[in-house]
C-alpha cells in the first residue's frame, strides 16, 4: 500500500475515531470500576459491549478502505448478505419462492457488486429495479406448485424490498468509489468515509441529546426518537459537515448541507425499518454484531442516505 | 482414523451450517450445561438435525446422539458415514417389519451409557400446514422408562424455508434454535395425554412473527 494523499487523509480520519474510541473506553471502564464496588450495570455492560463492536467496525472499515475499491466493495458485499439474510428471514414466503430466493442471494447480490466493480452506472443502478422486480416474480409464479398464488402480492413485494434495501442501496456505499468527479482524483474512498461518519455521529448525538431533553416523538409507535433530538443530530452533522470539507469536492456550505440531507434521510430510514421491526414484532434484525443486534440495525440509516447521496453528488459535481 | 475423519467432517459442516444460517441458539428454558438430557424437535427438513447440531456448544454435543432413520442414514456409504460417526446416530429402522430389534430398548441403552439424545417425535418431516404433526408414542416410551432424565423441548426456526423438502440448494436465511423449559413424564399420566402436553410445550417456542 503506497502512502497517497488519500491514504494518509484516511489514516488521518482513523487516527480521530481511534482517539474517540479510546475516550469512550475509558468512560466505559471507569463507571464500570466505580460500579463494580456496589453493583453490576447493566447498562454500562451494554455500553461496553457496543463500544467493543464499534472497535471491530472502525477496524475492519479501515482495512477496507485503505486496501482501496475491492477492499470496500468486498466489505459490503458481504455486509449485503449478512443484511439479506436478516430481511428474508422475516418476510412472507412459501417453497414456490425457493428458486427466486436462490436467484437473489447467488445471483443478483453477487453480480450488483462485480456491476459496481465494473462502475457500470447505468447497469448497477437498474439491475435490480428494473431486472429482478419484474424476473424474480415470474420466477415465483412459474416454480408454482399447489397454492403458489398464496399472498402471492406480498412475497413478491417483500422479496423485491429486501432486495432493495439489502442489496441496492447498500451497494450504493461501495459505488461512491466508481464516482468521477473532476479534480477530486482518487479520493472517493474518503467520501464514504465522510458519509458513514457524518450519519453515525449524527446517530450517537440523536441517542444522547434526545434521552435528556427529548420531549415530541416523531413516529411514537414505533421509535423513540424526538424532534430535540434529531434537531441536535442534525446540528451536529452540519458541523461536522462544515469540519470535513477537506474531504469531499464540495464548497463549506454545499457539505453542510450534504451531511444535513444525508443525516435526514438516514434518519426516515432508522424510523421505516423501525416500523417494520415492530410489525414483525422483533427487537433487533439479528444477532451477529454484539451488543448492536443485526447488520440491518447497524445500516439503516446509511443505506437510505447513500443512494440520494450518490445521486445528488453525481448530478452536481459529476464529470 | 474414523473418529479423526468424522471430527474434520463435523467442523466442515458446523462451518458450513453458519455460514448459511448464521445459526443461534437461544437458551430460554433451560441452561447450557453438561448434564444428561433428550432434547426433542420439531422436523421439516434434512437440515435439522445439522442445526440443532451446531447450536449445542462444543463439550454438551460430544455426549450427544441422534435418534435417527436407518431407511435414510444407510442408503450410501457417506450418508451411513455421517449419520454413524459424525452424528453417532442411533439408528432406527421406520419399518417396522424390517426390524431385529426394538428401537426404544436400542435408544435406552444409549441413555443408559450416559448419552444425551437428540429425537424427533413427529417421526418423519412435516410435509403439512401445520407447524407440528402428533407426536408418535416413542417420546412417551422413552421418557416411561427414564422419568428422570429431562425432556428439553427444541423449537428449529426457519429451516423448512431454508432447505423446502426435495430441494437441493440451501437459501441462507437465520435460523435459530429456541431450547425451552424441561418436561417430565409425570405418574399415571396416560400417553395421549402427556405427547399432548410435550407437543404444546414445543408449540409455545415458535415466535410470534407478526401476521407472517
Amino acid at each position: 500500500m503506497e502512502m497517497t494523499q488519500t491514504n494518509s487523509d484516511l489514516l488521518l480520519l482513523l487516527a480521530a475515531c481511534c482517539g474517540l474510541l479510546v475516550i469512550a473506553t475509558l468512560i466505559g471502564e471507569v463507571l464500570r470500576a466505580r460500579l463494580h464496588k456496589t453493583h453490576a450495570n447493566l447498562t454500562v455492560e451494554t455500553y461496553l459491549t457496543r463500544v467493543h463492536s464499534w472497535w471491530g467496525m472502525v477496524f475492519l472499515f479501515s482495512i477496507a478502505l485503505l486496501l482501496g475499491p475491492a477492499g470496500i466493495i468486498t466489505l459490503f458485499a458481504f455486509c449485503s448478505l449478512a443484511a439479506l439474510r436478516e430481511f428474508l428471514t422475516l418476510t412472507t414466503k412459501t417453497n414456490a419462492d425457493h428458486w427466486s430466493l436462490i436467484a437473489s442471494f447467488y445471483l443478483i447480490l453477487p453480480l450488483q457488486y462485480v456491476l459496481i466493480w465494473w462502475g457500470a452506472v447505468g447497469l448497477f443502478s437498474t439491475l435490480i429495479p428494473i431486472y429482478a422486480f419484474l424476473l424474480l416474480p415470474i420466477l415465483s409464479v412459474l416454480r408454482g406448485g399447489e397454492g403458489a398464488d398464496k399472498n402471492f402480492l406480498a412475497r413478491i413485494s417483500e422479496t423485491q424490498w429486501g432486495l432493495m434495501i439489502c442489496v441496492f442501496c447498500a451497494s450504493y456505499i461501495p459505488a461512491l468509489v466508481t464516482l468521477d468527479i473532476p479534480d477530486y482524483g482518487d479520493r472517493a474512498p474518503l467520501l464514504i468515509a465522510y458519509l458513514v461518519f457524518v450519519i453515525q455521529m449524527g446517530d450517537l448525538m440523536e441517542y444522547f441529546a434526545g434521552r435528556r431533553i427529548g420531549r415530541r416523538k416523531v413516529a411514537p409507535a414505533v421509535s423513540p426518537k424526538t424532534l430535540e433530538g434529531i434537531t441536535c443530530g442534525a446540528a451536529l452533522a452540519a458541523g461536522l459537515g462544515l469540519l470535513l470539507t477537506w474531504m469531499t469536492p464540495f464548497s463549506p456550505l454545499a457539505s453542510m448541507a450534504m451531511a444535513v440531507m444525508a443525516y435526514m434521510v438516514g434518519v426516515g430510514g432508522s424510523l421505516v425499518l423501525a416500523a417494520i421491526k415492530s410489525d414483525r414484532g422483533i427487537k433487533n434484525w439479528g444477532h451477529l454484531i454484539p451488543g448492536q443486534g443485526g447488520f440491518v440495525d447497524q445500516l439503516d440509516s446509511v443505506v437510505f442516505a447513500a443512494p440520494v447521496f450518490f445521486h445528488v453528488t453525481r448530478y452536481y459535481y459529476g464529470g | 482414523m474414523r473418529r479423526f475423519a468424522a471430527s474434520i467432517v463435523g467442523q466442515l459442516l458446523i462451518f458450513f451450517a453458519q455460514f448459511i444460517t448464521a445459526a443461534r441458539a437461544d437458551w430460554r428454558g433451560i441452561e447450557p450445561v453438561r448434564r444428561q438430557r433428550i432434547y426433542y424437535a420439531n422436523h421439516s427438513s434434512n437440515a435439522d438435525l445439522p442445526l440443532i447440531w451446531t447450536v449445542l456448544p462444543a463439550a454438551l454435543r460430544r455426549d450427544t446422539r441422534a435418534v435417527a432413520a436407518a431407511d435414510y442414514w444407510l442408503k450410501n456409504k457417506l450418508r451411513a458415514f455421517i449419520g454413524r460417526d459424525v452424528f453417532q446416530g442411533i439408528l432406527i429402522d421406520r419399518r417396522a417389519e424390517h426390524r431385529t430389534e426394538d428401537p426404544i430398548a436400542k435408544i435406552v441403552e444409549a441413555l443408559d451409557e450416559g448419552a444425551s439424545i437428540i429425537i424427533f417425535p413427529e417421526g418423519g418431516r412435516n410435509r403439512t400446514e401445520d407447524p407440528l404433526m402428533p407426536f408418535k408414542a416413542g417420546l412417551y416410551n422413552i421418557a416411561r422408562q427414564r422419568p428422570e432424565i429431562d425432556l428439553v423441548p427444541c423449537w428449529i426456526d426457519n429451516i423448512s424455508h431454508i432447505m423446502p423438502t426435495g430441494e437441493v440448494i440451501p437459501v441462507p436465511l437465520a435460523c435459530t434454535v429456541t431450547f425451552g423449559a424441561p418436561v417430565h413424564v409425570r405418574e399415571e399420566e396416560a400417553k395421549n395425554a402427556f405427547l399432548k402436553r410435550a407437543s404444546d410445550a414445543l408449540r409455545d417456542l415458535i415466535p410470534a412473527r407478526g401476521h407472517a
